[in-house]
């Protein structure tokens, strides 16, 4: 199952990088997919250990994508004002917070949202922890900020991946 | 639809100036990583979403789109190596940081030294 999922994404990926259904091409498109599923079989796709297909994780993810372009657009503006403002108003900060997300990919997705999102930059995942630097240190309690920082996150990727 | 596409493109060449700009005049190595990634990675993004309502949705649009979707995978993750690799190399916060829980961790050792 995992490996034809990849076999599948390799493939359209391949077919939207020509974008043609030259016979030839489709040919060759096989068989390449077929080659970099050999190569990235144990790498690149790793389903969830319950319900992969469930149609649920899907909406969830559709929900995702604008609530991440969201944040993104607010984190630009946030660091637009920032960095054009003649004083440069920062307070960074490597804080501590924790995640409940189990697995791997659960947790590079939550980290990398939180690298795209207002103010934040993760510097290390160690177990269940994030170290995150924050250029604008609103609160000194873990508990708030892990609330600020990782919660808005958290719930549509546990119900996306895990 | 192409003034859609070039107004995007404009949009995307202006977050990317604002992370240039926050390159310039942010004090250390991961403030100015907070600017370059997320401006950068928004910018260019836009720029390459720009693209296929300019072209149209033929080969160089497509091929721009996919382009947009590694970019987004992609930047966080190399922020990422490149923030912890500094650290880990022992290059400091600037001086007006309030805290570093990592550097603590790291002699408390929590966290492994050169893991």
């Amino acid at each position: 199952m995992k490996v034809f999922v990849t076999y599948l994404a390799a493939f359209v990926v391949w077919l939207l990088l020509t974008w043609s259904l030259d016979p030839q091409e489709v040919l060759a498109g096989l068989a390449v997919s077929a080659l970099a599923t050999y190569l990235t079989r144990d790498l690149l796709v790793e389903l969830p250990p319950s319900k992969p297909f469930h149609p649920k994780r899907y909406l969830w993810f559709l929900y995702y994508i604008p609530v991440f372009f969201w944040h993104m657009l607010r984190a630009n503006l946030d660091v637009a004002y920032r960095v054009l403002h003649p004083e440069v108003p920062i307070r960074p900060g490597i804080v501590k917070v924790r995640t409940n997300l189990k697995r791997d990919i659960s947790k590079t997705m939550l980290a990398n949202s939180i690298t795209l999102t207002p103010g934040t930059l993760t510097v290390d995942v160690v177990g269940d922890f994030l170290y995150v630097h924050w250029i604008n240190v609103r609160t000194d309690d873990p508990e708030e900020q892990t609330r600020i920082i990782v919660r808005r996150f958290e719930r549509i990727l546990k119900e996306v991946f895990e | 639809m192409s003034e859609i596409g070039i107004a995007l493109i404009s949009v995307g060449l202006a977050f990317d100036l604002f992370g240039c700009i926050g390159l310039v005049r942010l004090p250390d190595i991961y403030n100015r990583l907070q600017a370059a990634t997320k401006c950068v990675t928004l910018g260019t993004c836009m720029i390459l979403i720009g693209v296929p309502f300019y072209t149209g949705l033929n080969a160089i649009g497509v091929k721009a789109l996919i382009c947009a979707v590694f970019i987004l995978l992609t930047s966080p993750t190399g922020a990422h190596a490149l923030a912890r690799g500094s650290h880990r190399s022992g290059v400091p916060l600037w001086e007006g940081s309030v805290g570093d829980k990592y550097k603590e961790d790291k002699e408390g050792g929590v966290v492994e030294e050169g893991a």
